[in-house]
């Protein structure tokens, strides 16, 4: 459960955003940068620069060359990565508790000092359209793609995260190079760090390592004026196989908008409860969900499941149906049209919502086992509200009530805010290794 | 440059002041550590019923049983036992491996009598209703068609059969289409029957709750389990080593990318040389941004976006490999790269400042690995499941600093061949 007592927030003067929570359970601390960039604010012709950004800061800096922090880090046996998305770029590093200088000192480094050699960028260019290769070897990747593009008119979340193999073909050295100087600022930055420490101690060092950096002029996202949906769209994708898979993606509420609380009881009803959590945890099986009983017990479909995210604008929220062998997606479309035709006729049970708050604190529960995750909730509700939202989480969700379910059912999950998409196989060639 | 070894607090490893381990009389053994810092709890366990059991034409039967297990058990069904687990946030499933049936959970501290209730009912009285067994059946059917366009799951999979020819650790746990479609309800009941019970089980729970407890409450519900017709595993047939290279591509159509496996037979996890393989295996592809196949294949040749080793060490054999996701085009260069990588790291020892850096991870990360319940109940299960002992992590470091650059030369050259390896593409 979220503990509000723990936690201190301090701004600098260059603008950064600090966050510290101390946890004295073992000896590691987990420090996260946060930066407010990621596909939301990619212009056209140049998706999935952000996520290269995130693979050039790897490179090196004058200070630390490339492959340096690598090694140091691991010796210490702390992990590093890095995670771009829709709203943001984040960077972490969780370390043994004395060695985490190392982390601070290369972070705050590299907010300012990494080096884009041509050949460098030339040798990424190869990686990260590897990594989109990887990515649409997997049927529910060419079709997520395809539907994300039909659901967005204007806004860039409708750009998949990792960019067009076109763009990622064009993008040069000077657009990645101007990327990261245009959005890597202390005052476009939130640093958040959980662990074992003091946190006058590390206030200081802080404000040592990164109180001296310059703020700059942010530039803001491109045009983001998305019209409501207005009629339900379709899309459909062929390949190789022979599973036929369903998605739907209905327009949801950002995660500020009251809404969403009432969205995350829907979510829970009719696909089980989507973890937040990045790192621990893992999830709760989702058999006893509305849709799981109407079309995987009722052999419609093998497989179902729910996505709702939190997200600075409204986004999506995505069920993926796997089809039965001996079904049709059209037929098992109407079981999903039934379900939510109940939820949008009758109010749902008080037990129901109880057992989704339940559900809930259950996940914030195993999550809070391990210092990475909450180091990264720090961050990360301030990346679409503020830490305030995951503090107050499990009270907002508590004020849901059978009505307001029933509200959001029937404005929400109309079929005109939805894009319907089917990847439909075209049959397996036998191996023959 | 000789450098410091990480610092580590020691006090909060695992370790026999803190683990209670108590067999019952059924042969059911309990591990259990309490961690009161979070309000949630784990289990892990396994029983000795897997897949090595399996016969030919029937391969998955033990994979399908584990899975068949919470379709129906004691007074309910399907909904009613997710019922009890989904109310409260809990989550518990089964699986296979070769030797082993295996279950996880995890729940909130005071639902852990609810978990090992329905974990007892599982294990003991499962119903196998037959409309829910066809209902699985065309689960793992879709999940066999997944797989069979899977690159990675299947150059896996025919890696493991052209390295394990002969042995169940060549064959997949889930089968195949084939075999999974003949395989009868009266197949599940028979294989609960002869392969499940106490004998050779293992418990292991831990989080917020005190050993008293946890043992009060697992004797509640499997004290009195008894199995007069549980099976031992049979014996099982020798693997021999690669005689020569083996190469085969599994042809995918519609792929942008190709996977890549390649290597041969590694070290049993009680091999008195597994840590130096292990330290050797970091610095060839795991220390850092992958090791040294890391290095040459995605940093310096751009070749691919991972590329990495594993030494996968079971009881009686276990695997070293190389993987990797890399354009078709690139495949054979990749390959190239990748065996001069191997032909270097069984020519010459590694510097001994590569082994320090690996000794020092293996050291440091330690804490970190354990940091969750989930991380302390796997790590628990393995002390037992290869008796490692109770100690095991107190006396790690010690061991680990003793591995010496020659010790890691002896295992990569008694393993690893250039020229005797198995080399599986699968992709376009």
């Amino acid at each position: 459960m979220p503990t509000p007592d723990a936690h201190h927030q301090v701004r600098l003067s260059n603008g950064l955003l600090i966050q510290l929570k101390e946890i004295h359970t073992a000896p590691i601390i987990s420090h996260w940068v946060w930066y407010r960039v990621g596909s939301r604010y990619e212009q056209p012709g140049k998706t999935g620069i952000s996520h290269w950004v995130e693979h050039m800061q790897f490179k090196g800096t004058p200070r630390f060359p490339s492959g340096i922090l690598d090694k140091a880090i691991s010796r210490e046996g702390g992990y590093w990565n890095a995670f771009t998305y829709l709203d943001w770029t984040t960077y972490f590093e969780t370390m043994p508790a004395h060695a985490i200088d190392l982390a601070l000192e290369s972070e705050a480094d590299r907010m300012f000092n990494s080096i884009y050699t041509a050949d460098e960028v030339e040798s990424e260019r190869t990686v990260v359209i590897s990594e989109r290769e990887g990515n649409e070897n997997e049927p529910l990747f060419r079709l997520g793609e395809a539907m994300q593009g039909a659901a967005f008119e204007a806004h860039p979340y409708r750009n998949e995260i990792i960019g067009s193999m076109d763009d990622l073909h064009a993008i040069t050295r000077d657009d990645l190079y101007q990327h990261y100087r245009a959005h890597y600022a202390p005052n476009n930055a939130v640093v958040a760090i959980a662990g074992d420490f003091e946190t006058e101690t590390m206030l200081h060092r802080l404000e040592r390592i990164y109180g001296g950096l310059a703020p700059a002029q942010v530039p803001q996202p491109p045009q983001l004026v998305e019209p409501e949906p207005a009629a339900e769209k379709r899309v459909e994708v062929s390949g190789p196989g022979e599973t036929t898979f369903l998605q739907l993606a209905y327009r949801a509420p950002a995660a500020r908008e009251a809404d969403f609380f009432a969205f995350t009881v829907l979510d829970s009803l009719l696909t089980g409860p989507t973890s937040l959590n990045m790192f621990g945890g893992g999830g709760i099986s989702n058999k006893t969900s509305r849709l799981y009983r109407a079309l995987v017990e009722r052999e419609l479909a093998v497989g179902v499941g729910g996505s709702l995210q939190a997200t600075y604008d409204p986004f999506t929220y995505d069920m993926t149906i796997t089809v039965h062998p001996d079904q049709t997606p059209e037929v098992v479309l109407q079981a999903v049209d039934a379900e939510i035709r109940r939820l949008q006729q009758a109010p749902v049970k008080p037990d129901e919502i109880a057992r989704a708050i339940k559900q809930a604190r259950a996940l914030f529960a195993y999550g809070s086992e391990n210092i990475t995750n909450q180091a990264f909730w720090l961050g990360y509700a301030e990346m679409f509200d503020s830490y305030h939202w995951f503090l107050n989480y499990m009270e907002r969700l508590a004020q849901v009530t059978p009505e307001d379910v029933l509200r959001v059912a029937q404005t929400c999950l109309q079929p005109t805010r939805r894009v319907v998409g089917i990847y439909r196989p075209t049959g397996a060639e036998e191996p023959n290794p | 440059m000789k450098k410091a070894t990480p610092i580590i607090a020691w006090n909060s490893l695992p370790g026999p002041e803190d683990i209670t381990r108590v067999e019952l009389p059924n042969g059911i053994t309990i591990l259990t550590r309490s961690n009161f810092e979070s309000p949630s709890v784990v289990i892990n366990g396994y029983l000795p019923s897997g897949s090595l059991f399996d016969p030919p034409e029937k391969l998955g039967l033990s994979y399908f049983t584990a899975l068949a297990l919470m379709r129906g058990a004691g007074k309910r069904n399907f909904q009613e036992i997710f019922n009890s687990l989904e109310t409260v946030g809990a989550s518990l499933g089964f699986s296979a491996s070769v030797h082993n049936t295996t279950f996880g959970g995890r729940s909130l501290a005071e639902d852990l009598p609810l978990m090992l209730g329905v974990l007892a009912d599982c294990l003991r009285t499962p119903t196998f209703p037959p409309d829910q067994i066809e209902r699985l059946r065309a689960q793992l059917l879709t999940g066999l068609a997944l797989r069979a366009q899977d690159t990675a799951d299947m150059a896996s999979i025919i890696f493991d059969a052209a390295v394990f020819a002969g042995h169940p650790y060549g064959n997949p746990e889930d089968g195949y289409v084939e075999t999974v479609q003949p395989i009868t309800r009266t197949d599940l009941v028979d294989f609960h029957k002869q392969r499940y019970g106490p004998r050779g089980a293992v418990i292991v729970v831990v989080g917020a709750v005190t050993a008293d407890h946890v043992i009060e409450q697992i004797c509640k519900v499997l004290g009195d389990w008894q199995n007069p017709e549980q099976t031992d595993p049979p014996a099982l047939p020798a693997i021999a080593p690669l005689m020569q290279t083996i190469r085969k591509h599994v042809p995918l159509a519609g792929k942008s990318q190709n996977d890549l496996v390649i290597g041969t037979l590694g070290p049993k996890r009680c091999a008195p040389d597994y840590l130096a393989a292990s330290l050797g295996n970091s610095v060839l592809g795991q220390f850092g941004m992958m090791g040294r196949i890391g290095e040459v294949v995605r940093e310096q040749a751009g070749l691919a976006y991972y590329a990495s080793t594993s030494l996968n060490a079971w009881i009686e054999s276990g695997s070293w490999e190389v993987s990797a996701g890399v354009n078709p085009a690139n495949t054979q260069r990749a390959i190239d790269l990748i065996r001069s990588e191997i032909e270097r790291f069984v020519r010459e020892p590694v510097s001994a400042e590569e082994l320090e850096n690996s000794q020092a991870n293996y050291i440091g990360r330690l804490p970190l690995s354990l940091e969750s319940n989930a991380g302390v109940a796997g790590a628990i299960l393995n002390l037992e499941r290869f008796q490692l002992g109770l100690d095991y992590y107190l006396r790690y470091p010690e061991r680990v600093q003793r591995v010496t650059v020659e010790a890691v030369l002896e295992a990569a050259q008694h393993y690893l061949d250039p020229d005797k390896l198995a080399i599986i593409s699968a992709g376009v």
